[in-house]
């Protein structure tokens, strides 16, 4: 088991037991250098080369947009390309965070992700715990499989799913509220009831998926902890307070900490099929990466647009930092880097 | 004492026999009610159109009709051009992918390869920042001019970081001895890779690979971004724009049958979303428990 307090020592870090035998601080010496360099070349070439395709690859479409980030000082126009716009300084965050967008876009996304991570937790956890105790391995198959479906829907088909329920004419939610006597509500105008709607929609979509993961947890657990605590009369649930819960909190901790590294970025897929992008929803709906769309898209603001999405890179950027930090200390196997 | 320990266990037993009928009800609720929405849309399908105007959307069709599958069945051009699409851009995407990130991970993963640290950090660092969407639009429109073009929908995802570290958390665990006995009879590394590293590699390279597939298939971010004419859209990008557009069924050999039978529009949208569903939900039902031991293999690695 893994407890928060254990510091992680010299050995955990990979890496910095080995070093170079013939590596003195300080002093280069040209020649050493050059021949180590062309036996490095010798020996790594074609490992190098394996790696070449994978490594263009990423500087393509990962290294190269970056110095396109200056779009979001620039007054961009298409014709004068990203290096011949005209600067205009700190304009496009100013005029973002001047409107009440920046507020709107940051509170959407903290507190819908905030609450998709606590109540997806407590969904997951939950059909683990009940999945778990099922005896019938058979049944906990099927049951594991139907929640496990939604996970391989694409978001565009979860969209057409939404709109079986919500639409306004024939959705199964009117029907149900007509029939019990209700005055029936225009879901994709009312923005009011969408945070539900779509924090329902998350949990459908990845409870099973993390059901899974802590399932397998589970039943890593050493049975004799569960014979010791029936010997000595605990109930289940105080077997599952008392040892299970306990147990899988390093795993428990570590999703939750790489989930909020993540949080100031949304499920774009989740926002934009299942709200049907419908504007007048954006007050609950709109988050940062369905702004820096449109903002290509229909507004063709694309210095605003860019000003956000460098807003939101840099602020995850810290939070995934800290993040990864935090689970470093709790177990280094788990870390990104 | 005996009689008190055997009361007990008895008494542990049958509360054991009710908890379990409760928690399976429990679980068969929940499995439904997953299942639900995929039901209501099969239905809904198969639901004549006029009654799902009057009746709305119904789990149990009041009017089984088969006219939605008909209608797409008689104009069949645009779902099988997407179906083309969608298979090209996923076998291509996901073959060159896995060679690509399996060469790339094996690299990383050799502990005597000199410029493995730099590089993985080379790698890493694209997990942690991104240029962000307006860059990335305007090098790939611009620079590489790939608008409109099938390669914008495969190339972006050919490197996922991520599989790659969970490629060479694989790769590392392999005996260093069949590498190192190879390389002393004289095979190249080319040689080590594909006749030692790949053969003993199928579990977590088919596990790469099926989440591949998925990536690839279920993608409705790259054509919604890149691709702007029809003959070029993927499924889901299909689905979306018939999502958008109601008039869509106006074009093409079903508008020639709209004068004498009415179309079933909604159900007709439904349909297509049932037909591009179906081979991904054969392959779940068929490869579930190899997408399992992959997220196994990232979430609990060393556990």
């Amino acid at each position: 088991m893994i407890r928060l307090t254990d510091q992680p020592t010299a050995k955990h870090r990979p890496g910095s037991a080995i070093s170079e035998p013939d590596a003195r601080p300080g002093a280069i010496l040209w020649p050493t250098f050059f021949s180590r360099l062309a036996r490095n070349i010798r020996k790594n070439g074609t490992l190098f080369l394996m790696a070449l395709p994978g490594l263009a690859l990423l500087f393509v479409f990962q290294y190269m947009p970056l110095p396109g980030i200056v779009i979001a000082f620039k007054n961009y126009r298409t014709s004068q390309g990203i290096f011949g716009s005209d600067w205009i300084g700190l304009k496009n965050f100013e005029y973002l965070f001047k409107t009440d967008a920046a507020i709107r876009i940051t509170t959407n996304t903290l507190f819908l992700n905030t609450v998709f991570i606590i109540t997806g937790l407590i969904a997951s956890l939950t059909i683990a715990l009940l999945l778990n105790e099922v005896r019938s391995r058979y049944l906990a198959r099927v049951y594991q499989s139907s929640v496990f479906f939604p996970y391989f829907v694409s978001w565009v088909i979860v969209g057409y799913f939404g709109f079986a329920f919500l639409n306004g004419d024939s959705g199964l939610l009117n029907k149900w509220m007509e029939r019990a006597g209700l005055n029936t509500v225009s879901w994709y105008s009312s923005p009011q009831y969408w945070p539900y709607i779509l924090t329902a929609a998350h949990i459908w979509k990845s409870a099973g998926y993390w059901s899974i993961i802590y399932l397998a947890g589970m039943m890593g657990i050493n049975t004799e902890y569960y014979e010791a605590a029936q010997i000595d009369g605990a109930s289940r649930w105080q077997q599952i307070t008392g040892i299970t819960l306990p147990l899988l909190l390093p795993i428990i901790l570590i999703n939750i900490l790489l989930s909020i590294g993540r949080i100031f970025y949304a499920d774009f897929g989740l926002f934009y099929y299942v709200t049907r992008d419908s504007s007048l929803l954006y007050k609950t709906t709109d988050v940062i990466d369905t702004f820096v769309f449109r903002g290509l898209r229909s507004m063709g603001d694309f210095g605003m647009a860019a000003a956000a999405g460098l807003y939101q890179s840099v602020v995850g950027f810290v939070l995934i930092f800290v993040a990864n930090w935090v689970v470093k200390r709790i177990d280094p196997e788990k870390s990104i880097f | 004492m005996a009689v008190a320990q055997h009361t007990y266990s008895t008494n542990y037993r049958r509360r054991g026999a009710i908890t379990q009928t409760i928690f399976n009800l429990i679980l068969m609720a929940v499995g439904l009610i997953f299942l639900f929405p995929l039901l209501l849309v099969i239905s809904s399908s198969l639901t004549d159109e006029v009654t799902l105007a009057r009746t709305g959307f119904a789990l149990i069709p009041e009017k089984i009709s088969f006219d939605a599958y008909n209608f797409i069945r008689m104009d069949p051009g645009r779902i099988l051009s997407a179906y083309s699409v969608t298979i090209t851009t996923t076998t291509v995407g996901t073959v060159c992918g896995l060679l690509i990130m399996a060469m790339l991970a094996y690299a990383l993963s050799r502990q005597d390869f000199a410029w493995r640290k730099p590089l993985s950090f080379f790698v890493i660092f694209t997990m942690l920042f991104h240029g962000g969407l307006i860059p990335t639009y305007i090098l790939v429109t611009q620079t590489l001019h790939l608008k409109d073009s099938l390669l914008a929908l495969i190339l972006p995802y050919l490197v996922i970081p991520w599989y790659v570290f969970l490629l060479r958390t694989y790769f590392i665990t392999l005996p260093k001895e069949l590498i190192e006995s190879a390389k002393i009879d004289g095979a190249s590394e080319w040689r080590v890779f594909f006749q030692i590293v790949i053969p003993l590699s199928t579990p977590a390279l088919a596990t790469v690979g099926l989440f591949c597939i998925l990536m690839y298939w279920n993608d409705w971010w790259l054509p919604l971004l890149y691709i702007d004419s029809p003959s070029k859209f993927p499924l889901q990008y299909l689905l979306y724009s018939i999502q958008k557009s109601a008039e869509f069924l106006t074009t093409g050999e079903a508008s020639a049958l709209l004068q004498t039978v009415e179309l079933p529009v909604q159900s007709m949208r439904m349909a297509m979303a049932v037909v591009a569903m179906g081979p991904i939900a054969i392959a779940f039902l068929a490869l579930q428990r190899y997408f399992v031991r992959g997220m196994l293999v990232g979430s609990l690695k060393g556990e």
